[in-house]
């Protein structure tokens, strides 16, 4: 309890509103994110999740509403302004060019350059080193194309090229929603590494086993309003995630449980 | 999975590697579907040896190796201008008349009377104008490459037509433009060329090796070197043996200078798209243009640029073509150039679904398509399994079989895509 409430949040929504023509998505959404904690982000389908993770991107910038960062006030118009601050995103269809490789894709868009031309020894020794402080295993060689990869070593490349940035918040959609159970496993403790190693963290899913196995707190949002924002303790149980979910409330007990797991 | 100080080995990447181990990597990546221009080697292969075999007196004589070389140079070209559409996973089917227009601008302006810097650079400049409208309509109106250079095919070919006047030829008189395809290097010359090109690729691939940390065997890069160097002077030793007829009073030997104009702009290009961020975002665009947009690309200047430069270069390919006949006549480029060009990029190796693909292949695929042009009439009248008379010499049987190339190359193409997924 103490100890996020005595640090302040790296980032803080307050109030935000979001509408899409007549549709109100987002209503007086409060939302905090703490650097080294993973902040889970759950709620039923079509609850806002997506549509708020996309307006700290910029990519649907909020109508109403404050954004913190650091304590104070910013404005995010475009996802250029979301970079600049050091926030990366990963998404869910994953963001890589399948014929280019591993330090190819990390780099994208941001290539290091030598006197005009591609720095590739240098490029190639920073994903290298990235990787490497991940304590990234399964990524034999940076040479590889991505097409060569398994879905979590993919993952694992676009988790590790969003953090190449010195980036201090990841957000990261549902990252573990095509993997099998090993592949799921090496993701998830390299999204708790993250974290350790001081960056807040936010993690959409709707896998509340993933959610228990990994977060600090879970925000839980219903029907465009956040509903609850909890600090997950021993105590804490999936019935009480899953009851958020359904229901927007904290029940006691499950109510039912055919929602949580259905990735 | 909590091992506190897992570390990263990259064993693929620090650990030196033996020939046998990219052996197995490469039968790996070809078991993947990932051929490269290894079948455009082999058909190269295969076809010498069949027409070799057909026709060896005419086929396999050092005037016809020449010829060839000089033939395939305006397709390699061209086809090189449309590997920048291909990469993007998109198309130029009017390639061929950007190189008919470019060669009718530069044609006509000579004619009246322009020195020819002038006259060429109108002629790129137009060449680069008709790049960009492509690339306009494709980028920025949204109609797809295929159907935007379907109305080019008619609109160019309207162009040249204007230019040259209905069944007219606009005849060359410039002795540079007429000696692009048809002069020769000196046998001095050619020894030169052959070995300052030699020495460089050699640094290169040992600059290569270097920077992989033993990933790349160093036997590999001998081997590589070797077996270009044996090519090379064998080509050049055959190339410097008088090749005029034998009741000809003149000498005709030494290198043909096509050889180290395409090859002067195969390298420089492949080293452009290799080392510039441009280069790098035309891959990533033609790989996965969502994700290069969400890199913060420009994907839709990567798509103009890259139209412009398959503009330019198809201008390019059309002075080859100009200085092969020394004229420009309403079919420049058309008919058989305009198809062979984009059969020949394919061919090579270079994916129609984007991302994949060099400039080597484009001239590796040229060459099959000049060797099936050079050869096929060659073999003349045979029966096919005792059966049908079948004259191999005819246009239709050339039409058929350049045709059934790009349908093989392109099958191996949708199939190793399949196989990957
Ligand atoms: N661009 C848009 N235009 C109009 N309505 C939209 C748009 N994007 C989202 N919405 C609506 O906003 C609501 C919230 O959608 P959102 O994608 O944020 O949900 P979500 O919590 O991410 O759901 P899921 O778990 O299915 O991904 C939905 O009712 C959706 O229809
Ligand atoms: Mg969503």
């Amino acid at each position: 309890m103490s100890t996020s409430l005595a640090t302040e949040p790296l980032l803080e929504l307050r109030g935000v509103n979001k509408s899409f023509g007549p549709v109100h998505v987002l209503h007086d959404v409060d939302f905090r994110v703490h650097a080294g904690q993973v902040t889970s982000l759950i709620g039923d389908n079509g609850a806002g999740k997506s549509t708020l993770v996309k307006s700290i991107a910029g990519i649907h910038p909020i109508d109403s509403g404050e954004i913190r960062y650091e304590g104070e006030d910013v404005v995010i118009r475009g996802p250029r302004d979301a970079a600049e601050l050091g926030i990366e995103f990963v998404y869910q269809d994953l963001s890589l060019c399948e014929n280019l490789d591993v330090v190819q894709n990390m780099f994208l868009g941001r290539e290091r350059l030598r006197r005009g031309l591609l720095d590739k020894s240098s490029m190639e020794q920073a994903a290298r080193d990235t990787l490497a402080t991940l304590g990234v295993r399964t990524v034999k060689s940076v040479r590889q194309p991505i097409r060569s990869l398994s879905g979590g070593q993919r993952q694992t490349v676009a988790i590790a090229r969003a953090v190449l940035w010195n980036s201090r918040i990841v957000v990261l959609d549902e990252p573990t929603a095509a993997l099998g159970v090993a592949q799921t496993e090496q993701v998830l403790a390299l999204v708790r590494r993250l974290a350790d190693q001081g960056l807040g963290v936010v993690l959409v899913s709707h896998n509340m086993n993933d959610v228990m196995s990994v977060s600090d707190r879970v925000s839980a949002m219903y029907l465009g309003r956040m509903a609850a924002d909890i600090e997950v303790t021993a105590s804490t149980t999936k019935e009480q995630l899953v009851g958020l979910i359904t229901s927007g409330q904290r029940a006691g007990s499950p109510t039912t449980d055919t929602h949580g797991d259905d990735t | 999975m909590h091992e506190e100080t897992a570390v990263a080995d990259f064993g693929l990447d620090t650990t030196p590697r033996s020939l046998a181990d990219v052996a197995r990597d490469a039968i790996a990546r070809f078991r993947g579907g990932d051929l490269g221009p290894v079948p455009a080697l082999l058909a190269i292969v295969t076809l010498v040896a069949v027409f070799g075999l057909a026709n060896p007196s005419t086929f396999l004589s050092v005037g016809n190796f020449a010829n060839l070389l000089e033939q395939a140079s305006a397709v390699i070209v061209i086809a090189m201008a449309v590997s920048f559409s291909l990469l993007l996973g998109e198309i130029d089917l009017a390639a061929g008349f950007t190189a008919g227009v470019a060669a009718a601008v530069m044609a006509t302006r000579l004619q009246d009377g322009w020195d020819l810097p002038s006259a060429v650079l109108l002629s790129a400049v137009v060449a680069v104008a008709l790049g960009m409208f492509t690339g306009f309509m494709v980028a920025k109106v949204g109609i797809p490459s295929f159907v935007v250079t379907l109305a080019n095919f008619l609109i160019f070919q309207g162009i040249l037509l204007l230019l040259v006047k209905e069944g007219g030829t606009v005849g060359i008189d410039s002795e540079l433009i007429r000696d692009m395809v048809g002069a020769n290097l000196s046998p001095t010359q050619s020894w030169i060329f052959v070995v300052v090109a030699l020495v460089l690729f050699a640094a290169f691939e040992l600059r290569a090796q270097r920077a992989s940390h033993g990933a790349v065997p160093m036997s590999l890069v001998g081997m590589k070197v070797a077996g270009t160097t044996a090519v090379a002077v064998v080509a050049t030793l055959l190339l410097n043996e008088n090749r005029a007829l034998a009741r000809a009073n003149i000498e005709i030997k030494g290198m043909p200078v096509v050889v180290p104009l395409v090859l002067l702009l195969l390298v420089s290009i492949t080293f452009v798209l290799d080392n510039t961020r441009a280069g790098r975002h035309l891959y990533a665009v033609g790989g996965n243009a969502e994700a290069a947009r969400r890199a913060g690309i420009r994907v839709d200047r990567i798509k103009l640029s890259a139209f412009t430069a398959c503009g330019l270069l198809a201008g390019v390919g059309g002075y080859f073509l100009a200085s092969q006949i020394n004229s420009v006549s309403a079919t420049t480029g058309a008919n058989d150039t305009l198809l062979l060009a984009v059969g020949a990029a394919v061919i090579g190796g270079t994916s129609l679904f984007g991302g994949k693909g060099r400039m080597i292949n484009a001239a590796l695929g040229g060459l099959v398509l000049a060797l099936i042009d050079n050869g096929l009439p060659l073999v003349g009248k045979r029966s096919v399994f005792w059966l049908v008379e079948v004259d191999f010499s005819s246009s239709g049987v050339k039409a058929i079989a350049a045709g059934l190339a790009l349908l093989v190359a392109a099958s191996v193409d949708a199939l190793s895509r399949k196989s990957a997924n």
